[in-house]
């Protein structure tokens, strides 16, 4: 409530603009300065799990291959070419005259090393799904590398566009690992001349960046990217204009900043989905409401959905029908069961399943806390009496994965895969985050996620898309839209994969 | 003396010891680190990895007397989200915190001598009750509110000074201002009171009847004394400021101490937490000691305690 009224009183003062600073300035010294929340500890990309740290490593690192932002096909990058061997094996030949921002040229070497350091069980890297999905690389060539999986990966060429990329053999072993955290360097479109953790990066265009790179030379000569822990902070930062870009904004601000003359305001909707598990499983009890298909499908009936997204996420939010993100490939929106808002036939399902009156459960949430109680609202509107507990999300996780909540909100981001095998397996393979545990999903799932065959896995992920909204195991309630806030005189497109990318942006 | 030092010295170890078991079991108990590694969105199979690679799988009593042993030898460990030693991390970021609250200090002794002077120089008068009217105002203010009315009118509708970060010395003026907010209402009370009672002595009549001028009154005699306690309350401010500047450090992006120990807390990073706990307590506790011996050295009485 304080805040609030801080904010409006911020937006008022901002309004009058008595004496702002430089507002051409950094135009005129060609450096774009951005603030985010989230504080990097360490910028070598292996070692954060963190967004900042995904959208950093895209500008100074470069990946084996490029997905295009707007049709999400993989394009060449480090490798100019690939050729799949067999479900398990596939041959990337590299690109000759490729340098690292030391002046070195990128070799097999380079991959091989890379590869296989981050993918050993002992690496410690973050996030190691990643990566350890990959058994080993070899090198074939100067400029030519084979790498095996362990098991099929369908994704993988989504992986090594995203989240695989190449460390410089000899200046990492130089250095040593805890010497690259400190100054590391990539063959991506920026370099990184200065960084101290957790407080800012300082990137420089890398005037040997090869020509024709599909993420072309950037515009931009400099990136001052600073850490700003509070949301407030960094607003009065952009009012005030000492920063040209932020993200992340609440989207209740979006028309307060659409009136500054001097910023601009674009949504754009992301692959996270928010969503409500069911404990169908009867984790939390053997035999308790929700173990019942009906209470489920009476749920799916009770929450008005399409509301939530349009008048509480807003921005262009919509209400996913299959338990995956709509564009993904495999998310087969056909196949799948729908629920409309309907509170009346929630009751009757009640009423049949034998809860005529309702009853009391528990929903366990760490999404915005108006959303949750928009949900604790519908159903208390058809007798479900449901507490809520607003937790921390790593609290909220943690309760998730011992099977402590009944019901619970939370949200997945697919690391911006677009493939339905990095959303579904997540939430119907028997690990922490599956209420459902139907062994019948699980077959089905590994199935397509073994197999590299498009048709098969279609159809399988269609089986599995028919089956968990039969079943009303996992709802989705609505996409997430990112907000960016950003200076006029700033030309930058946001994308559906939540990697903003610096070396695309432009002066007006 | 040396007897009463030596038990001092103890009571003050013992304390140390107690606040390094409570920061390992409250840190512990605030959440599990292996998720906090993999971050939000990772799936179990991520943390279970994690779990391994760090150690964390290991008895809480093994983990706990492995740290402690490192800890009496200075090594704090290593962060688990910096690539970085503890003890560097801290060393880095303590120049900031120091430099916030000694800065904070000097402001707030600088508002709050004048003020508690005027008001005991004009007790009961409407000077007097404004000054406490301004006192009861800044004690209500929270820190972070006063700071983002600055951040309003100083960086945002003025534009003289820059809102967050610490690149010059203007990035100190508002949090140094805000952090003295902090302490100014209890140096002026103590002051205001002080100076009352010094004026109503003895001496202070002898000084008029020797037909001294108001000043050299007021400055040369009075104030001396009074300001005895408030220099000893300044110094205990000045542990409370460090310790206590996380909530501004946070609001101006000022990456010192306090800010380091919000990152940690917020990330579950132990080793880190851990250390700034013991550190901010070590310097307390330092300080409260040599008060005490101090105290003890000017008055005897005080050594049987």
């Amino acid at each position: 409530m304080l805040r609030k009224s801080v904010f409006s009183f911020l937006l008022g003062a901002a309004l009058l603009g008595a004496g702002l600073p430089d507002a051409q300035a950094q135009k005129a010294s060609d450096t774009l300065r951005i603030a985010m929340r989230d504080a990097l500890t360490n910028v070598d990309p292996y070692y954060n799990n963190l967004r900042t740290g995904v959208v950093m490593s895209h500008q100074a690192w470069d990946m084996l291959v490029y997905r295009d932002p707007d049709t999400f096909a993989i394009k060449p990058l480090l490798a100019s070419s690939w050729t799949l061997v067999d479900d398990k094996t596939i041959d990337f030949q590299l690109r000759s005259g490729v340098t690292f921002h030391d002046g070195s040229p990128l070799s097999a070497d380079d991959v091989v090393y890379t590869i296989n350091l981050v993918s050993s069980s002992d690496s410690k890297v973050s996030v190691p799904t990643n990566t350890n999905w990959i058994e080993k690389a070899e090198k074939t060539g100067d400029l030519s590398v084979r790498v095996t999986f362990k098991k099929p990966n369908p994704a993988a060429l989504e992986y090594f566009a995203l989240v695989v990329p190449i460390y410089p053999k000899a200046y990492r072993e130089k250095v040593g690992a805890d010497g690259y955290a400190k100054a590391p360097i990539g063959s991506g479109p920026y370099r990184i001349t200065k960084w101290e953790a957790g407080k800012e990066i300082n990137f420089e265009r890398y005037e040997g960046y090869w020509a024709a790179s599909p993420k072309g030379k950037p515009a931009i000569k400099n990136l001052y990217v600073r850490f700003v822990p509070d949301a407030t902070t960094e607003m009065t930062e952009l009012l005030a204009q000492r920063v040209d870009w932020i993200w992340n904004v609440n989207p209740d601000q979006f028309d307060n900043l659409a009136k500054m003359p001097t910023l601009q305001v674009t949504r754009k909707e992301s692959m996270r989905i928010g969503y409500l598990s069911m404990d169908a499983a009867g984790r939390y009890g053997a035999g308790n409401p929700l173990t019942n298909q009906k209470v489920r499908q009476a749920i799916a009936h009770a929450i008005d959905r399409k509301t939530i997204a349009e008048k509480l996420v807003t921005g262009g939010s919509r209400v996913p029908l299959a338990p995956c993100y709509p564009g993904q490939f495999g998310c087969d929106s056909a196949a799948a069961t729908t629920y409309d808002y309907d509170p009346a036939k929630a009751k009757a399902l009640l009423a049949e399943a034998g809860f005529p009156n309702g009853f009391e459960t528990e929903l366990v949430s760490y999404v915005l806390p108006q959303w949750t109680a928009s949900v604790q609202g519908y159903l208390q509107a058809v007798g479900i009496n449901a507490r809520v507990s607003q937790l921390q999300i790593q609290a909220a996780v943690a309760r998730s994965w011992e099977g402590k909540n009944p019901l619970y909100m939370a949200s997945w981001g697919s690391y911006s895969i677009n493939d339905v095998s990095a959303i579904m397996p997540n939430f119907f393979s028997f690990g922490g985050d599956d209420y459902a545990r139907d062994p019948e999903m699980k077959r089905i799932l590994e199935e397509a996620g073994s197999s590299i065959d498009p048709e098969f896995r279609k159809k399988s992920y269609s089986a599995a898309i028919k089956r968990a909204t039969e079943q009303a195991y996992w709802l989705p309630l609505h996409t997430y839209v990112t907000t960016y806030g950003y200076s006029k005189t700033l030309n930058f497109t946001p994308y559906p994969d939540e990697l903003p990318r610096f070396y695309l942006s432009k002066w007006n | 003396m040396t007897r009463f030092i030596f038990r001092r010295a103890l009571l003050a170890l013992s304390v140390v010891m107690t606040v390094m078991a409570l920061a390992f079991v409250l840190t512990r108990l605030s959440g599990d680190l292996a998720i906090s590694i993999a971050g939000p969105g990772s799936t179990q199979a991520d943390v279970e990895v994690i779990r391994k690679a760090y150690g964390l799988d290991r008895p809480v009593l093994v983990q706990f007397f492995d740290w402690t042993r490192l800890a009496l030898t200075g090594d704090f460990g290593n962060s688990f989200f910096f690539k970085d030693k503890v003890s560097n991390l801290i060393g880095q970021r303590m120049p900031v915190t120091f430099t916030l609250g000694f800065t904070g200090l000097a402001v707030a002794l600088v508002i709050s001598l004048p003020l508690g002077i005027l008001a005991a120089l004009n007790e009961n008068t409407w000077i007097d009750r404004l000054v406490s009217l301004l006192v009861m105002v800044g004690q209500a203010m929270p820190s972070f509110w006063l700071g983002l009315i600055l951040m309003i009118v100083f960086g945002l509708q003025l534009g003289w000074l820059p809102i967050s970060g610490t690149g010059s010395w203007q990035h100190f003026v508002m949090p140094a201002i805000v952090l003295a907010f902090t302490a100014v209402p209890a140096l002026t009370r103590l002051m205001r009171s002080g100076m009352i009672e010094a004026l109503g002595s003895d001496y202070i009549r002898t000084a008029r009847a020797k037909g001294l001028s108001r000043s050299s009154i007021i400055f040369k005699h009075a104030l001396r004394n009074a300001a005895i306690p408030v220099v000893s309350i300044a110094a205990v401010q000045l542990g409370f400021m460090l310790g206590g500047s996380i909530v501004i450090e946070t609001v101006f992006a000022l990456h010192g101490v306090g800010y380091l120990a919000w990152e940690s807390i917020s990330k579950n990073d132990f080793p880190v937490v851990q250390a700034v706990v013991l550190v901010l307590a070590s310097i307390y506790i330092g300080l409260t000691l040599v008060s005490d011996i101090l105290n003890a050295l000017l008055d005897p009485r005080l050594r049987g305690a």
